[in-house]
């Protein structure tokens, strides 16, 4: 069984439905990608894994629990953490009260020096600028951010909403090397992106959204090759 | 602590926060003034000052029924003597950079402090004399003497000086430290000096001397914020935090003593006390949950009204007669009841709809008490009338309502009320630090900042938000009890929207989240408009005005908590290099 299932889920705004009905899996230890142009409804999808947004049917799984129901805060205590789109980190907090707060759904205290280790091992300039403001970071040490705080709560799957977004060729690469890394230590990553050539060369599986509804999927490299997506997601023919 | 501020390869350093003319003005803190326009400046400085001094020697007028009495030459009545003070303090700010203050002048914005000592000054002699000829009927603009004139020009000269003389913000240099015992004694100092201030001011019966006494301290409070000594004193207060708080209360707790049985303070004092215990209970609400509640005053109602009802009244409409501290949990119980019941309906939907159902929710709560009079319901509140003749409270055969001997002075009915409300309060700020400071702070101010990424987190935003919400209620139902009783009788007037007003202008003029602003904020709203009761009707004009005045210049409250701070200046840097130094500090 695979660690995430999404059974035929469907998601509305109102009356507007964003999700119409889409099915994929997640196995433990890979890292998968949801790739689509812009308003396909790749973040509808993360956040109604996360518990923010409720499906109007279908079911979502994780290790075999059923998430649809659950409130968001438990979602994060089963296992699931989230680096939504745009970031959003505490501007006003301090770099290290942001870490805080990923850990916020974690009581055992004794651990949380320990994963701010294993935090500041992926990222350096977290732990030089712990005690800074976070609102005064740069676009990549924002997303820094995000991805450290979100692993914060020891997840074991990590949903990654669009982290190259506005980000230098230079960074974005640093985070995809990041993500390669979080899957080896055995992180599970569920990843959205719109680039989709980056993403498609680090996934093990990626599946192609289009106006709410999957149209492609199959191994990273399989989507890589397909005519289909380089014509649509790679600029190319 | 200032490395991050010194380090010129910050990160930052390539935005240069200051302004223009401040850039112009000045090099490195300590570079020496340029000596033309610095002679220039000190000149005018000087003689503005040496005008002020004579002015205080002058008639200020030929009316003696004026400003008690300033018509004499060379004999300074107490408004002079203020000037004098406010003169003296203008000097030193003039001095600080010349021979040996300026080891301390460097810690201190010599320019900025002379131009609102200045501009202070001006403002004290007009509003001084303005209030003096509006509160004596005989009196025209006639009847000033040059003293006046003499003083206002000595002002208008100090704010100029202030304004010629080039910048020497001292950044960084503010988180200059002195030996412990020095800052400890700074603290007692000051809250002992604040003790005297207060009894001293309550004391003044005429309401012109009294509006004098106000500039007064409101012109050296702004001398003393614009010269960054706040500054220095908000960082040795942060270091010294309980110091403060122990000195307080023992001032608090001291302040009966120095009414000597006398009831016309206590009795001020007390209801200063129930308003500040309930605006500390608000804080929590909306200073640290960030929900804007309106009708919180209703909560206060509901345990007055308990509180009534279950006690030993002859107007007691519930059969039932339980110790007070029975009384007092219930009443509480029933306010976070009724909390829960328009929390969690509103709580899930976004934070506009809470302002507008808890402002429906204090008028319905106003009206159904009373309407609840036997004739449209069950006689539950006796309508309008309310339920009077509350007895005082009994501990254990302490009689509330009787004097007692406290190593010989006099503890009054009033005095006694205000020891159990400092007690009160007491609880009310232990309850809002350790939540502050724990767990559940941290979550609060997440939602505060991004609810949607909070929830994300892992933040149970709805569950903390009625914990703040019901919580909340919870304290002001308290407190509501205990008002029943202070106040003898509960009815339902005393509960309109006006007072959830003043208590939610009481938390955001003082300072949202803070301990100390909100109770700041309390005493200052409570106790002005008791002490201006002269001005009668134009004390809502006079609060208004007020309320502009302070979310213009000063949004953040009277003290700000430096987090707060940075949401209303998100581009000042040296604010985000403050916010990161006390970090540091709190870390290592
Ligand atoms: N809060 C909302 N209310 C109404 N409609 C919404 C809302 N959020 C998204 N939508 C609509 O749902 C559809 C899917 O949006 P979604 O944000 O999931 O797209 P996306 O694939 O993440 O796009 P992008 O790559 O631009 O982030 C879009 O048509 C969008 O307009
Ligand atoms: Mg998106």
């Amino acid at each position: 069984m695979a660690m995430l299932e999404v059974k035929d889920l469907r998601v509305a705004y109102g009356k507007i439905e964003a999700v119409k009905g889409i099915s994929f899996e997640v196995e433990e230890g890979q890292v998968v990608t949801l790739i689509g142009t812009n308003g396909a409804g790749k973040t509808t999808t993360l956040r109604t894994i996360s518990g923010l947004l409720r499906p109007s049917s279908g079911a979502i799984y994780f290790e075999g629990k059923r998430l649809d129901q659950v409130p968001a805060h438990k979602i994060v205590t089963l296992g699931v953490a989230q680096s939504p789109e745009g970031r959003r980190i505490f501007p006003r907090m301090t770099v290290e009260e942001n870490l805080m707060l990923g850990a916020f759904s974690r009581t055992d205290h004794g651990a949380f020096t320990e994963d701010l280790d294993r935090v500041f091992e992926l990222f350096p300039i977290l732990q030089e600028r712990r005690a800074q403001p976070a609102g005064t970071f740069s676009g990549g040490e924002q997303q820094m951010l995000a991805m450290g705080r979100a692993m914060m709560s020891r997840p074991r799957l990590l949903l990654l909403d669009e982290p190259s977004m506005g980000l230098s060729p230079l960074m974005m690469k640093r985070i995809m090397s990041t993500v390669k890394t979080l899957q080896e230590q055995g992180t599970t990553v569920l990843l959205v992106e719109q680039n989709a050539n980056a993403a498609l060369k680090l996934a093990d599986r990626g599946y192609v959204l289009e106006v709410g509804s999957i149209v492609l999927s199959g191994t990273g490299r399989e989507l890589l090759a397909s005519d289909d997506v380089r014509k649509a997601y790679l600029g190319e023919g | 602590m200032s490395s991050s501020v010194s380090n010129p390869g910050s990160h930052r350093a390539e935005r240069d926060p200051r302004s223009w003319r401040d850039r112009l003005a000045a090099g490195s803190p300590d570079s020496p003034d340029a000596p033309a326009q610095l002679n220039r400046a000190f000149v005018i400085g000087l003689v503005g000052v040496a005008l002020l001094v004579a002015s205080a020697f002058m008639s200020w007028t030929y009316n003696p029924a004026l400003l008690g009495n300033v018509t004499l030459y060379g004999n300074p009545g107490t408004v002079q003597i203020y000037l004098l003070v406010m003169a003296l303090m203008a000097l030193f700010l003039l001095l600080i950079r010349k021979g040996p203050l300026s080891r301390l002048g460097r810690h201190l914005g010599r320019q900025t402090g002379l131009r609102a000592l200045g501009i202070g000054i001006t403002l004290y002699l007009v509003i001084a004399v303005g209030a003096s000829i509006a509160l004596t009927d005989d009196a025209m603009l006639g009847a000033l003497d040059p003293g006046v004139y003499v003083g206002i020009l000595g002002g208008l000269l100090v704010a100029a000086a202030g304004h010629l003389l080039p910048t020497h913000k001292a950044v960084g240099e503010r988180h200059q430290r002195f030996p412990a015992w020095l800052e400890i004694l700074v603290v007692v100092l000051l809250v002992a000096l604040a003790l005297a201030a207060a009894a001293y001011g309550l004391g003044i019966g005429d309401p012109a001397l009294f509006v004098a006494f106000l500039a007064f301290v409101a012109v050296i409070a702004a001398g003393l914020a614009r010269g960054g000594f706040f500054d220095w004193l908000s960082i040795v207060v942060g270091h010294h935090r309980t110091v403060l708080l122990l000195a307080t209360f023992a001032a608090a707790f001291a302040f009966p003593l120095t009414q000597n049985g006398s009831d016309a303070n206590m009795s001020i004092a007390t209801s200063v006390l129930i308003f500040a215990a309930t605006a500390m209970g608000l804080n929590i609400v909306v200073g640290l949950a960030g929900l804007l509640d309106l009708g919180y005053i209703a909560f206060l109602g509901a345990g007055a009204y308990v509180g009534a009802m279950l006690s030993e009244s002859a107007f007691a409409t519930i059969d039932w007669k339980p110790p007070f501290i029975i009384v007092a949990l219930i009443g509480a119980l029933f306010a976070a009841l009724l909390g829960l019941i328009i929390g969690s309906p509103t709580l899930r939907v976004s934070g506009d709809y809470l302002a507008i159902v808890t402002l429906a929710f204090g008028e319905i709560f106003r009206l159904t008490m009373f309407n609840l009079d036997g004739n449209n319901g069950p006689d539950l509140t006796h309508g309008p009338n309310g339920i009077p003749a509350i007895p005082e409270l009994n501990f254990f055969g302490f009689d509330f309502g009787a004097t007692h001997a406290f190593f010989g002075v006099p503890i009054t009915r009033f005095a006694n009320y205000y020891f159990l409300l400092l007690l009160l309060i007491g609880f009310i700020i232990l309850v809002f630090t350790r939540l502050n400071n724990s767990r559940i702070g941290r979550g609060w101010i997440a939602i505060r900042e991004d609810e949607k990424a909070a929830e994300a987190m892992g933040v149970n935003v709805f569950g903390l938000k009625i914990l703040a919400f019901a919580g909340g209620a919870f304290l002001a139902g308290l407190a509501g009890t205990v008002k029943a009783h202070q106040d003898v009788s509960v009815t339902p007037d005393q509960y309109q929207f006006l007072e959830s007003a003043f208590l939610l202008a009481a938390v955001v003029l003082g300072g949202m989240g803070t301990v100390g602003g909100v109770l700041l904020g309390a005493v200052i709203l409570k106790l002005l408009p008791e002490k201006l009761r002269f001005f009668a009707d134009y004390r809502l004009l006079l609060f208004g005005l007020l309320l502009v005045l302070m979310m213009r210049f000063r949004p953040e409250g009277l003290v700000a908590n430096r987090r707060r701070q940075l949401e209303f200046h998100d581009d000042d840097e040296a604010l985000a290099d403050e916010v990161e130094a006390i970090h540091t500090e709190k870390v290592t």
